[in-house]
């Protein structure tokens, strides 16, 4: 029998086993609407804004690592959704967007609602298709999601002509899709393995640095055993956390720009560093010149061109992750050189002594409330168990910092686009993926503000996620920036005019809580906490002049961190 | 260091903006790009020359590899090759240039390929340099119209980049 495209988009959904699509319709995709009116199988969420949907949609494929999917119409709301594209490019999020387009006799018209989606996404995503044959419509939607989802995950876009959705052909569901011109690598070279191996026994003062790629292809358990069993330090980047357990003793913290002490010192001093998933992002090795200089590195990735992108590495292995752990954990097994005890032993007092800085210290008597000092109760509360999505800013590294998660893809944030408004359709995405499960955003009153329309779809769909508003009244990280480097001038960095939150909050019917003094703060998450059945938003007034330490200023090389 | 780097990539629509992209998003040069079909129908081999360091000839290489319409790729001038390109040049020629000119395409083996009673349109074939190298000869002779196809590029022997 012969189904219409729009027919067979939606079988395509069904038989892919796709659970939730986030969208907004508009004239390009009405077939497509009419169609997913008429099934339950795939329920769709109707966001406030494409960018929402995008978001969500990654954010959901992050807490599942299942494809996340979204649907929006034509031009606007193809260009919508590029901030929430591009989002998921740069942290490899696997992502699929079906765009509406216009009808292809139309296309290069400047027909109403037009925009060239293929040319706007190109650069931003992992791969992207016009489908200009109802008959190719099914095979594409497979290679859509095996793209987006094997080798280095990432999104893709598939633009969808009004006309295909009306077109009939038989529908058929390939079961599995191969691509001459893409076979990702699957298993890391095994001589290669061997002389990682090597190097990692007769280290000294050893480190490994791992990323996103460990919690993406799903290694914690394997990136753990390998690191319990050599009594490695190990510290995870921003997209890395969870990777590890970050309340274990060889956990010395996250790295980078705004990571710890102990971690970056580490890092400078070692003379072994496994990097594994990780990318030598620019806010991880500070200057390139200074970085890692008495290092042996191994570098680990699937994907070829993360290495020696940025840092010139000793041993590439390329590979998933979690293949290449378990080739390391068998190699380990099989060798009979142990890890150099003393030496380990010296390093970790070296590490101690770092750690012993206290780098993370604030002003716990202080009268107001510290941003950091609701992070630490907020992980109290929830027993470190919640899934959190952050905003981009101050409130993004506090989180990082001080919300210990011991678990992979509970800790959500834009890494490396760095996109406000992120965090409250993100939070959306995983409360979709995991109903049961506490999720909070954590944001500020800057960021909060650039998507705060998805109140009303939260409420819609009743999620009972929880908002953390570190509300300093300032843009906090451009604020510490200009009283760093633009002595004190604090351009637009002040938020004037801003909305009473709580009342906000309740417009949209959700409990708002106000929160102005540091002895009600874990009162308030508690409360907050007990409510299942209804979104709150906290607002805390915090520290208006509080800044993230400490700090590798741009330029400098790892070791040379400003302290508080 | 310039490298002729050899393509071979899925024929289909919008594949050829997706290296042209790669390259201007990441701010690589491309001195030159030719691109056609090749016996393979279902294939293009385009032909890239650029230039750089060896850490970033790598990064364009692995970069190009990462596309997946790219199906497979190699650095001609890795090994032995042959580098051609050709030139379609229209020449001002009235008097005793037209004997000149006519001995010096000759000299640098191209054909005159349209004879106006004004002009030459010569054909010549060779590296670029040899081409360069005609331009010069050409002097004070006014120049019409220089037409460059781009470098193309093949292995010597029995290597081929082929499936």
């Amino acid at each position: 029998m012969e189904l219409t495209g729009a027919e067979i988009f939606v079988r395509c959904l069904q038989d892919e086993g796709v659970e939730h699509i986030f969208g907004y319709p508009g004239g390009a995709v009405l077939h497509i609407y009419d169609e997913l009116y008429k099934q339950d199988k795939v329920q769709h969420v109707l966001v406030r804004h494409e960018q929402a949907a995008t978001h969500a949609a990654d954010a959901y494929a992050r807490a599942t690592g299942r494809a996340g999917v979204a649907l929006v119409t034509s031009g606007p709301g193809a260009t919508n959704a590029v901030t929430g594209i591009a989002t998921a490019y740069m942290d490899s999020a696997p992502l699929v967007v079906f765009t509406g387009q216009v009808p292809t006799a139309l296309i290069g018209n400047d027909a109403f609602q037009e925009v060239d989606s293929v040319g706007i996404t190109r650069p931003c995503v992992k791969h992207n298709f016009l489908v200009k044959d109802v008959r190719d419509l099914a095979t594409t939607i497979k290679k859509a999601f095996y793209i987006a989802t094997t080798g280095r995950p990432g999104p893709v876009v598939v633009d969808i002509p009004k006309d295909i959705t009306a077109e009939k052909t038989e529908y058929h569901y390939p079961e599995t899709v191969s691509l001459r011109s893409y076979n990702p690598t699957v298993k890391g070279n095994i001589r290669q393995v061997r002389r990682a191996v090597e190097i990692m026994l007769g280290a000294r003062r050893p480190m490994i640095y791992t990323g996103g790629g460990v919690i993406l292809d799903d290694a914690a358990e394997e990136l753990t055993t390998l690191a319990r069993m050599l009594d490695f330090p190990v510290t995870n980047t921003l997209m890395g956390l969870g990777g590890f357990p970050g309340t274990d003793r060889q956990f010395v913290g996250m790295l980078g720009m705004h990571g710890t002490y102990e971690a970056n010192l580490a890092m400078h001093n070692c003379d072994v560093l496994i990097a594994i998933g990780a990318r030598f992002d620019d806010r991880v090795t500070g200057n390139v010149e200074k970085f890692c200089p008495t290092a042996t590195i191994i570098h680990v990735d699937v994907d070829p061109a993360s290495i020696s992108k940025n840092v010139k590495v000793d041993v590439p292995i390329v590979g998933r992750v979690k293949v290449v752990l378990q080739d390391m954990l068998r190699e380990l097994a099989k060798s009979d050189r142990r890890p150099d005890v003393e030496a380990l032993a010296e390093w970790w007092k070296q590490i101690e002594e770092w750690r012993s800085m206290e780098c993370l210290k604030y002003d716990r008597d202080a009268d107001v409330i510290k941003p950091q000092f609701v992070v630490e109760k907020l992980f109290e509360v929830t027993g470190g168990d919640a899934f959190v999505t952050s905003d981009v800013g101050q409130h993004q590294m506090f989180a990082a910092q001080f919300y210990k998660f011991d678990r992979p893809r509970r800790w959500i944030n834009s890494g490396g686009l760095g996109t406000m408004g992120f965090g409250l359709p993100a939070a959306m995405g995983v409360q979709f993926a995991h109903p049961d499960e506490t999720v909070v955003c954590i944001t500020g009153e800057g960021s909060i503000q650039m998507n705060i329309q998805e109140l009303s779809t939260i409420r819609q769909y009743g999620l009972p996620l929880k908002v953390v508003n570190l509300n300093n009244r300032y843009l906090g990280m451009v604020r510490q920036w200009q009283e760093f480097f633009y002595q004190g001038r604090y351009a637009m960095s002040y938020m004037e005019s801003l909305p009473d939150f709580v009342k906000l909050a309740e417009a949209y019917g959700h409990v708002g809580i106000q929160v102005e003094k540091p002895e009600d703060v874990e009162g308030a998450l508690r409360e907050a906490m007990e409510i299942r059945d209804r979104a709150v938003f906290l607002n805390f007034l915090t520290d208006q002049t509080e800044n993230v330490y400490p700090m590798i200023p741009a330029g400098a090389g790892q070791n040379e961190m400003i302290l508080i | 260091m310039r490298h002729i780097i050899s393509i071979l990539l899925e024929n289909e629509a919008g594949a050829l903006s997706r290296v042209a992209g790669l390259f201007s998003a990441r701010g690589y040069n491309i001195e030159s790009l030719t691109v056609a079909p090749t016996d393979d129908p279902s294939l293009s081999r385009m032909t890239l020359v650029t230039s750089g360091t060896d850490d970033v000839i790598e990064q364009i290489v692995k970069q190009l590899n990462k596309l997946i319409e790219v199906v497979k790729l190699g650095d001609m001038t890795e090994g032995v090759h042959i580098e051609r390109e050709m030139m379609l040049i229209k020449i001002r020629v009235v008097g005793d240039q037209r004997e000149e000119i006519k001995r010096l395409s000759d000299i640098f083996r191209g054909r005159i390929i349209d004879v106006s009673q004004t002009t030459y349109t010569i054909e010549l074939t060779g590296t670029g340099s040899k081409l360069d190298a005609f331009i010069e000869a050409v002097g004070s002779t006014p120049i019409l119209e220089v037409v460059r196809s781009g470098a193309i590029g093949i292995q010597r022997g029995e290597k081929a980049l082929r499936l």
